[in-house]
């Protein structure tokens, strides 16, 4: 009796550790806001250099911490439910700003937005090339490539 | 389109494929094991319980635990059918809970009326198969959690309906407060509504109900908590007419302890609305205001009410009038502490002993029989439900469901917080149930929904982003090149 009632608390101590591995394997995936694990990421065609930006990082603002991996297709960003980066910030226009890939660099692109896109200090009004770790100001939002 | 990285390193191996729904796992079998291995628990509770009680095991308890096993399965596949990207834990951590509740109440449905019927108890008062009546509302709690499922495809839809869910929510929790006490009275609240033969707590489902409606009103107005006013103590205060809904808030929990004298809805209320407004506007300062009007409201209640008084009386020294009003918190108190480490074994103690041992203190009855190793155990399946939710609200993108999420995560949290700290004498007792285990329908009912809406929610949050909407057919109209057209003759 004794032995089945120990039994019993291992089995759930057993349930509570077989939950914790599910939490621990899913502890990347379902964030949606961590950066993909490094490695492996060389994709079919022309190798990536070691300089090209891969990644986009929200620096500040309500989305500070984001991160969103650059696959080559361009990144809408604004309040429109189906931009890449949802902004929830009433300084951003509804279809606010694009990076998009051309060549090798990605460049920023004002969609005609109330309040303007800034890349550094600079305000952008044509598709302005993008370096590595530039700030893009839009609305209370900062983003920045980094590789 | 690039997407965030939703599905981590799967879905950034095949980045031409990213919305290829196999990219992301669905995790479902793993639920499905877990809650298979949840059933074996349940199953073995039974046996043990049968072995200390009768001395010996009949075939019956397989057949219980494969009926258990079925319900959840029915559920498992609604999940697998209509959420497949949900959470693979919160079902499961949910059909233990269940599970371990159903057995704990069944148990203690002979021993109650045995120990009643001693105390000389009528025999109109004696509680009879509370057991079957609890299987029989999980059964009904499963349906409308698989109706909720069904009916709500897109939690973001409920946001439009926000104003009349507070408005429905409100009347809910009003409701038994403003009807005679004949029709809802019992044991000192006035939080019941009986229609003949069953009697339900509308103020369960008026908490979900006002949750969602705050989640939308937050969102839409979220604007109007930022603005900063003075500047105190190193904080910005908002201005004082922005804390009108606080106010509001507040004032509403203090109605429902005076008009139905229950604690722990006033508490559990003012409590949510306090997190979702931290949450929607990640300003501490609304912590520090809404438990100075808390405080306040304590102070306010104590002098006022005797039945509070009475309650912080018990929770200061309840060996004071151990015969009296401080009798059920000491009982169950001893009883633990019989349990002590590895706890009596599950039917070998006698948490009878104490009133409403099968609802308010179900805690203490399963931490007599399983001691503090199997107490610590349910709690920490409480945890990871309430982090699970918390962590699906964290990562679903936009900001009702983030809010939504994190309330309902919080609501199952605080309770749990509420009842296991009232039956240790942590805190003042409250009239709170501890979801999923404690006898009573209404919460059962309303807690199943709760969970359905938080699946809905973890589903959005883990599902890859669709397939980008296609190109519009029709270039901007500054692009669009001139097409010459024969003018019709």
């Amino acid at each position: 009796m004794q032995l089945t009632r120990a039994g019993f608390l291992a089995l759930l101590w057993l349930f509570v550790l077989a939950a914790l591995r599910v939490v621990r394997s899913d502890l990347y995936a379902a964030s949606g806001l961590r950066a993909t694990v490094p490695g492996f990421r060389r994709s079919a065609g022309k190798p990536v250099r070691g300089k090209a930006p891969r990644q986009l990082v929200v620096t500040h603002g309500a989305l500070a911490g984001t991160r969103i991996t650059l696959e080559g297709r361009p990144i809408l960003i604004g309040r429109a439910d189906d931009s890449t980066l949802v902004l929830d910030d009433d300084y951003a226009s509804t279809r606010h700003a694009r990076l998009s890939l051309r060549g090798t660099d990605w460049y920023v692109e004002d969609l005609g937005s109330t309040n303007g896109t800034y890349l550094d200090r600079a305000k952008v009004t044509a598709p302005t090339r993008v370096p590595l770790g530039v700030p893009i100001r839009i609305g209370k939002t900062v983003i920045e490539l980094r590789s | 389109m690039t997407q965030p990285t939703t599905g981590g390193g799967a879905t950034s191996t095949n980045p031409g494929l990213s919305t290829n729904p196999g990219a992301v796992p669905t995790r479902r079998g793993t639920e499905l094991i877990l809650l298979a291995f949840a059933a074996g628990i349940v199953t073995l509770a039974n046996v043990l319980v049968e072995a200390n009680q009768t001395e010996s095991v009949t075939a019956d308890v397989l057949w219980y635990g494969l009926a258990y096993l079925g319900l959840f399965g029915v559920a498992h596949v609604a999940v697998r059918l209509l959420t497949p990207y949900a959470d693979p834990l919160i079902l499961p951590c949910v059909a233990l809970l269940n599970g371990l509740g159903l057995v704990m109440i069944q148990r203690l449905d002979p021993s109650i009326q045995e120990h009643l019927r001693a105390l000389g108890v009528d025999e109109r008062f004696v509680p009879n198969d509370q057991g079957p009546k609890q299987v029989l509302w999980t059964a009904i709690a499963l349906g409308l959690f698989v109706a909720v499922l069904v009916v709500i495809k897109d939690h973001r839809r409920l946001a439009k309906y926000g104003y009349t869910c507070g408005l429905a929510g409100l009347v809910l929790l009003a409701l038994p407060g403003l009807l005679p006490a004949s029709i809802s009275e019992a044991n000192g609240a006035k939080i019941w509504l009986r229609l003949g033969i069953f009697s339900i707590q509308p103020g369960e489902f008026a908490k979900i109900l006002l949750m969602i409606f705050f989640a939308s009103f937050l969102v839409a107005k979220r604007d109007l908590f930022m603005h900063a006013g003075k500047r105190v103590l190193g904080m910005d205060l908002p201005r004082a007419r922005d804390m009108a809904p606080l106010f509001a808030a507040w004032g509403l929990s203090v109605g429902v302890l005076v008009l139905e004298k229950d604690l722990g809805t006033s508490l559990l209320f003012f409590g949510i609305v306090l997190v979702m407004l931290y949450i929607a506007t990640e300003r501490a300062v609304w912590l520090v205001i809404g438990l100075t009007f808390f405080m306040a409201g304590c102070v306010i209640a104590y002098n006022l009410f005797s039945h509070v008084q009475l309650r912080v009386d018990i929770w200061l020294d309840p060996f004071a009038d151990f015969f009296g009003k401080g009798n059920q918190l000491a009982l169950a108190l001893f009883g633990m502490g019989t349990g002590g480490i590895f706890g009596t074994g599950l039917g070998a103690g006698r948490p009878e002993l104490v009133a409403f041992a099968n609802s308010d203190f179900i805690l203490s009855s399963i931490a007599e029989e399983v001691g503090f190793v199997g107490f610590a155990a349910v709690l920490m399946v409480y945890l990871m439900l309430s982090m699970r939710g918390l962590r699906s609200a964290l990562a679903v993108r936009d900001s009702f469901g983030k809010l939504l999420g994190g309330g309902l995560a919080f609501a199952i949290g605080f309770q749990v917080f509420v009842v296991a700290g009232g039956v240790t004498k942590l805190i003042p007792l409250t009239g709170l149930t501890a979801p999923f285990l404690a006898l009573g329908g209404s919460s059962l009912v309303a807690n199943y929904a709760l969970v359905a809406l938080l699946l809905r929610i973890s589903d959005a949050a883990r599902r890859p982003v669709t397939v980008p909407k296609p190109r519009p057919q029709q270039a901007p109209i500054a692009e669009a090149s001139t097409i010459l057209v024969e003018r019709p003759r």
